[in-house]
């Protein structure tokens, strides 16, 4: 005889960790595919191989650790990490630097911090930076986009990844690089001057960016993660780029727009800065949280020697997030407010 | 104060107590200057020394010096052996020493000295004293070498380069280079790959002695062979 017991209205959460990382992977594809379209087949080869080896890295360090494999294999964290990563990684990159940067995100960032759940750093931005610091020039390395270079077609494509001693690399600097180091053009100028430029950031990158924005905004809807680190964040790099922005020259680090469509921004405002694990919890916390991720990026990119900032702004704040939220606890309903009187 | 024997005192520095990776003393030069073997080698050789030559000396004193001195006279004997020691090796492996620059000075605030100063030779006689000197630098350099061997091979994919800055210009081939067209892994050398390989390599430590104690308690919950047992009832088959 089986017992129904049901009392109550029983809230049951319908997000399992597999059905909330199946979401991200499915809200990647719009960005991946613009990426595919402005930089050929790159991206897909290096997801393609890192998921390989992500998967590989988990199985391994499941099985030094004891953990069932078959369990864990299917939260899909693994592949979220994969794809994360080598979406941030140049285009073309070899199979080593992908396997190396896979690793690390894997085994030192997750599981040598007891897995997921419990790791402070976001494991593929903390496998960006190990490859940004320990390889700066094949990570500088950026293929020019549709319509500046040619594309090199997908056998080339998996050439330059496995093969990498036979593929020549054809890389320009990126529109974040170029505003770097012009500190002397009018940004009429600087766009008239270099090709890569499109109509308000990069050519590819203001629809890659818009593309991860499409994605996010998506997942937001769908309830994964809530606005509040996202929208901060976006806000305060605006905010940061219209205070030192001097309305055309190419000293005063580009308009609030060039840096919202430029480099890893939205990928990173709703697919890293999101990460439920090492951010903050409470809801001020988050506000809080964003908005000085945001804040570091526009810094480490105009004050930096870095390409791009979000992968160290995003490790800073990871760091941070606990004190944050030990300030921000809110108040139990109830009771007054406990902050700092225990 | 009873003596100990020269087998534990060497058990105690190689592996118990080892001064880098069971006591983590000595963690700043120990991370700083383990890029390569030769840099870890130059460092722990002259660590080495300096532990003998103040093991020795105050074990020689620890009977006039009054407790409530101690510590200051301790320090001045110390920071005398590593003045010599750093006069030694700008006389003879002078590239060595501007390499390993402000960490050779450095060796007097490293704890491990002191430590064995005060924690050892001053309550013993000479000769274990100086015996104690040398195992706690050889089982500290032994831990420097090893690190340095990861980083550089890790981090450049060759081993022993540069070792004519150490053994003169004869040794300036001793380099071995095991991969070939090796992509530099830059994070290995830098200081973040020195507290990662440190890591690693405790764990690894903690790893064998767990499973050292883990066949020791095995053997003692086996019965002794002939041991008598009581008999309740039945029989035991």
């Amino acid at each position: 005889m089986t017992l129904m017991r049901i009392t109550s209205p029983h809230a049951h959460g319908p997000m399992s960790t597999s059905r909330v990382m199946q979401n991200v992977l499915l809200a990647t594809i719009p960005g991946i595919i613009v990426l595919t379209h402005f930089f050929g087949f790159g991206t897909l080869v290096n997801i393609f191989w890192g998921s390989i080896v992500a998967v590989a890295c988990e199985a391994l360090a499941l099985t030094l650790r004891r953990r069932p494999l078959g369990f864990y294999l299917k939260d899909y964290s693994a592949l979220v990490t994969a794809f994360l990563l080598c979406i941030a990684l140049p285009p073309y990159s070899p199979w080593w630097l992908i396997a190396v940067g896979i690793a690390s995100a894997i085994l030192l960032a997750k599981h040598l911090y007891g897995g997921l759940g419990y790791n402070p750093f976001n494991p593929a931005m903390a496998g960006y930076v190990i490859l940004l610091i320990s390889f700066p020039i094949q990570m500088t390395a950026w293929a020019p986009p549709r319509g500046v270079g040619e594309l090199p077609g997908l056998l080339e494509a998996l050439q330059a990844c496995f093969v990498p001693s036979t593929f020549d690399a054809v890389t320009m600097a990126t529109p974040l690089d170029l505003m770097k180091q012009n500190n002397s053009l009018l940004l009429e100028d600087l766009w008239a001057q270099n090709a890569q430029f499109g109509r308000w950031a990069g050519i590819g990158w203001e629809w890659a960016n818009i593309a991860f924005l499409a994605g996010g905004a998506w997942l937001l809807y769908q309830r994964i993660f809530t606005w509040h680190a996202p929208v901060a964040m976006l806000a305060s790099l605006s905010l940061m780029a219209a205070l030192f922005y001097d309305g055309g020259s190419s000293a005063s680090g580009g308009s609030p727009l060039f840096h919202l469509l430029s480099g890893a921004t939205m990928f990173g405002a709703f697919f890293i800065v999101t990460d439920p694990v090492t951010s903050t919890v409470s809801v001020r916390g988050r506000l809080i949280y964003g908005a000085l991720i945001g804040a570091l990026i526009y810094i480490i990119r105009v004050r930096g020697n870095y390409p791009d900032a979000v992968a160290f702004a995003v490790l800073i704040m990871n760091f941070a997030a606990p004190f944050i939220d030990h300030y921000t606890q809110p108040r139990t309903y109830g009771h007054r407010d406990t902050r700092g009187e225990e | 104060m009873a003596e100990v024997s020269y087998k534990e005192l060497s058990l105690n520095g190689l592996w118990k107590n080892n001064p880098a990776i069971v006591q983590l003393l000595g963690l700043c030069p120990l991370l700083a200057v383990t890029g390569s073997v030769v840099n870890a080698l130059g460092l722990a050789t002259a660590t080495t020394l300096v532990l003998i030559c103040t093991n020795t000396s105050v074990s020689l004193i620890r009977n006039i010096v009054s407790d409530a001195v101690r510590l200051p006279v301790f320090v001045m004997i110390i920071a005398a052996a590593v003045s010599c020691i750093e006069l030694l090796m700008q006389a003879f492996a002078y590239e060595l020493y501007q390499i390993l620059g402000i960490f050779l000075p450095l060796i007097t605030t490293n704890c491990i000295i002191l430590g064995r100063a005060d924690g050892f030779a001053a309550r013993h006689s000479l000769g274990p004293s100086i015996y104690d000197g040398l195992i706690m630098g050889v089982g500290f350099g032994s831990v420097l070498l090893l690190l340095g061997a990861l980083r550089e091979l890790s981090g450049t994919g060759a081993l022993f380069a540069n070792m004519d800055l150490l053994f003169g210009p004869g040794a300036a081939n001793w380099k071995v280079v095991l991969f070939a067209n090796y992509q530099p892994f830059l994070l290995a050398i830098l200081p973040p790959g020195a507290f990662i390989f440190t890591g690693l390599i405790i764990a690894v430590k903690n790893l064998i002695d767990a499973r050292i104690k883990k066949r020791q308690d095995a053997r003692k919950d086996r019965p002794v062979k002939g041991a008598k047992r009581v008999r309740v009832t039945g029989t035991i088959s």
